[in-house]
């Protein structure tokens, strides 16, 4: 526990120097990685704890965003192992390819320098279901009797709402007549139907909700869904480089049922434990393995995200600061170069701040770097604008009389313009800081970690708790970022200047 | 000592300085004036190498002046504007010492030549540690008299040094002003539009008139003898200044 520990610190430590911590670190550290739910973080925890109990060390990057940024991140071997779903291997990742059979899967994956497991025992597909109630008063039992009900509120998870094997493909087979449907975080759905706001939504086999919400799951009669069988997904190389570790994940193979999966998912998700403690107690119980979850407490997990959290404000935002100084310097000397400068900055800017952390997946890959990436991409504006509109609103009789005296262009701006813009860029510094704060939330959703995360488990598992350990802290730093400025503006705006707020001449 | 030949600058459509020739000799003081527009900020500021002349050359102390050897030319001119032009985050000292500190002065040396102007300028050297905020219209012109006079330039431009004063103190700082050229023997080019200022001052007036001079010479020579209908207009359009300007006529 205390390598993992370790290990993670390392890790955020390292992805802040943009150096992959497998590379660094000896042994190897096997990397595994886990979807943003709750039963793909189980289970990458027991891929962590498995090989670990073997003896070797492993860190688990926990909730990367979809399906995309796990598969992309094997590839490039940012992660060694992940658990996926056969069906989202076959109709979603490698659709063009048509596969069938397992064989023609693995023959696919080999090409890719990708290997896979064995079904680990549960077919996690996807089933549409409507509450008990609704069931009833409308003798719903198969999906095929929803045709006759055009005005039902369909709630679909946004992956389902868009993959083709999701809603266009369900649709599209069962002729489904409904207008009425949203897409939402597949969380925020059971509340939905909880709530009476939505009367259809998707569900996977092994929800843990199922159950506890009272929801039935509709017969697909006509055989839409494909088969999702749990599989780990592994790189080829792993088994030359790690042999031991293969045959651990082997191990989990066949031994998890979809009525044990719900079970622990039900653990996790309604009983609130760790999904660590609940990984442990299934490979103690089950596999007769020494495992041993981290359960970290409160105050281990807000320096970690605090560290975390700093570490991609401090870089981003410094590095920015070392390139929209100069910029808007330049913007203010050269006007014709400088309107190209301003726009090309407020561009960027428009950018939503969370497809610039997806944009900068297929450049980067994920953790720290990309996030650092995209927060200094978010910081530029206002510095370079504010240190643009500082310079250039230096009233023309005290730019000319420093020219007049014979002062050289770069004393000119370090003894007079840069002073006297002082405020206006520190402002536009601390503007870009505080966004910074704001947006490095989102951070999470890549793998960089920082108080999103948090806030991404807390979603996932409708914990005001969670949630609050991400945002409160989140919004005291902002305001901590904000008084640092403050007291850095005393120290910094020269005092003849400060004069002009309070006599105002 | 300053020589302009077929200067000339124009901003759009608007010729702000035909080509123009200007001798200003040395060791007294010229007195540019005009109504307003006619040019004579410009003239100034082409001087100065605030803004680059269209056309002509502009020779100061007998080195015509370049991009390359202006920076080093402006330490041996000493410029003031209306506003003053103090740079507002450095106090009364910085201000005048900023130039001579650049170039790496003795701090004796410098500390010797701040008492010398502060007395000259009759400033209390209790003002040196104030900001420009915290000085009058008065005081702060003075300033900015002292930042001219810091390294003994040969050459001062002095843009309405004035205009932005009320009566009462105006009238006391020409008078000392007046004084302090007459001490220095410094070449001097002054511009008002007030001719009883300009009369004042000047051993020689250089009258403008749409981006041109239209006359120079003594204000005797002017009014006696005026090369066009608009000098004669311009004189006796002063009419209250013309009672002050009796006054020193005689
Ligand atoms: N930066 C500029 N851009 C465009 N036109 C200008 C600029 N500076 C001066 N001009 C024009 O050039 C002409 C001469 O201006 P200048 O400032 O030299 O006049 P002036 O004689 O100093 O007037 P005043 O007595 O009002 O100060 C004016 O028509 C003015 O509008
Ligand atoms: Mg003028």
């Amino acid at each position: 526990m205390i390598a993992r520990l370790v290990g993670s610190a390392f890790a955020a430590a390292m992805m802040a120097a943009c150096i992959h911590p497998s590379v660094a670190a000896t042994p190897e550290v096997v990397q595994v990685g886990s979807k943003k739910f709750t039963e793909s973080v189980i289970l990458g925890e027991m891929l962590a704890q498995v090989i670990e109990a073997a003896g070797n060390p492993a860190y688990h990057r926990r909730e990367l965003g979809g399906t995309r940024v796990l598969w992309g991140a094997l590839l490039k071997g940012e992660i060694d192992v992940y658990p996926e779903y056969t069906g989202t291997l076959r109709q979603e990742i490698l659709a063009a390819e048509n596969l069938g059979s397992d064989a023609e899967l693995r023959e696919a994956l080999a090409r890719r320098g990708l290997r896979m497991t064995g079904s680990l025992g549960f077919n996690n597909t996807y089933a549409i279901g409507v509450s008990g109630d609704l069931a009833d008063e409308l003798a719903l039992t198969t999906i095929s009797d929803l045709r006759a009900h055009p005005g039902l509120v369909m709630g679909f998870g946004n992956e389902f709402m868009n993959r083709a094997d999701g809603w266009p493909g369900l649709r599209a087979h069962y002729r489904l007549p409904q207008e009425n449907v949203r897409g939402l975080d597949h969380d925020l759905a059971y509340r939905g139907i909880a709530s009476g706001s939505l009367q259809v939504i998707d569900l996977y086999a092994t929800d843990a909700e199922i159950a506890y919400y009272g929801l039935r799951s509709l017969q697909d009669d006509q055989g839409f869904f494909p088969v999702y069988d749990a599989v780990l997904l592994y790189r080829a190389d792993l088994e030359t480089r790690l042999p031991g570790v293969v045959a651990q994940l082997q191990r989990l193979a066949g031994r998890i049922d979809a009525a044990t999966m719900a079970g622990l998912n039900a653990r996790v998700k309604i009983e609130r434990h760790a999904e660590s403690a609940v990984a442990a107690e299934f490979l103690r119980s089950r596999l007769g393995l020494h495992a041993v979850g981290d359960v970290t407490s409160v105050w281990q997990r807000l320096a970690r995200h605090t560290l975390e959290h700093l570490l991609l404000v401090a870089i981003s935002l410094s590095a920015a600061i070392l390139v929209a100084l100069p910029l808007g310097i330049l913007a203010a000397r050269r006007p014709r170069l400088g309107q190209s400068i301003l726009a090309a900055a407020g561009v960027l800017q428009t950018i939503p701040s969370l497809a610039l952390f997806v944009f900068m997946i297929p450049l980067l890959g994920i953790g720290g770097p990309p996030a650092v990436v995209a927060l200094f991409v978010y910081s530029l504006l206002p510095i370079v604008r504010n240190t643009h509109a500082g310079l250039t609103n230096i009233p023309l009789a005290i730019r000319e009389s420093a020219q007049a005296l014979g002062l050289p262009a770069p004393s000119r701006l370090r003894l007079i313009e840069l002073p006297l813009s002082a405020p206006t860029i520190l402002a536009g510094i601390k503007t870009a800081a505080v966004i910074n704060v704001g947006t490095a939330t989102l951070a999470a959703l890549i793998g960089a970690g920082g108080y999103g995360q948090p806030i991404l488990t807390g979603i996932r598992l409708d914990d005001i708790g969670l949630i609050l350990e991400g945002a409160v802290p989140a919004a005291v730093l902002a305001l901590a970022v904000q008084g640092v400025f403050e007291a850095t503006e005393r120290l910094v705006v020269p005092h003849g200047l400060r004069l002009e707020q309070t006599t105002g001449c | 000592m300053l020589e302009l030949t077929q200067v000339s600058k124009r901003y759009g459509s608007t010729a702000a300085l035909a080509a123009t020739d200007l001798m200003v000799p040395a060791g007294q003081t010229t007195v540019l004036i005009g109504p307003s527009g006619c040019g004579k900020s410009t003239l100034l500021r082409l001087v100065a190498g605030l803004v680059r002349s269209d056309s002509g050359s502009i020779r100061v102390g007998g080195t015509t002046v370049t991009p390359e050897n202006l920076d080093v030319v402006r330490r041996r001119m000493g410029y003031v504007i209306q506003e003053g032009g103090l740079f507002p985050h450095l106090t009364v000292r910085r201000n005048a010492t900023l130039m001579a500190e650049h170039l790496k002065w003795p701090a004796a040396r410098i500390e010797q030549r701040l008492r010398t102007l502060t007395e000259m300028v009759r400033l209390s050297p209790e003002l040196w540690p104030r900001y420009p905020l915290e000085l009058s219209g008065g005081q702060r012109q003075r300033v900015s008299l002292m930042r001219a006079l810091m390294l003994d330039p040969d050459l001062l431009l002095l843009d309405e040094p004035l205009g932005a004063l009320d009566p009462m103190i105006r009238f006391e700082l020409q008078r000392e002003l007046k004084s302090i050229f007459d001490r220095l023997g410094k070449t001097v080019v002054l511009v008002t539009h007030d001719i009883a200022e300009a009369a004042f001052f000047g051993d020689r007036l250089v009258l403008m008139r749409e981006g041109g001079i239209v006359q120079q010479g003594s204000l005797r020579q002017l009014a006696a003898q005026p090369a066009e209908p608009f000098v004669e207009r311009f004189i006796s359009a002063q009419r209250e200044p013309v009672r002050l300007l009796n006054e020193v006529l005689g």
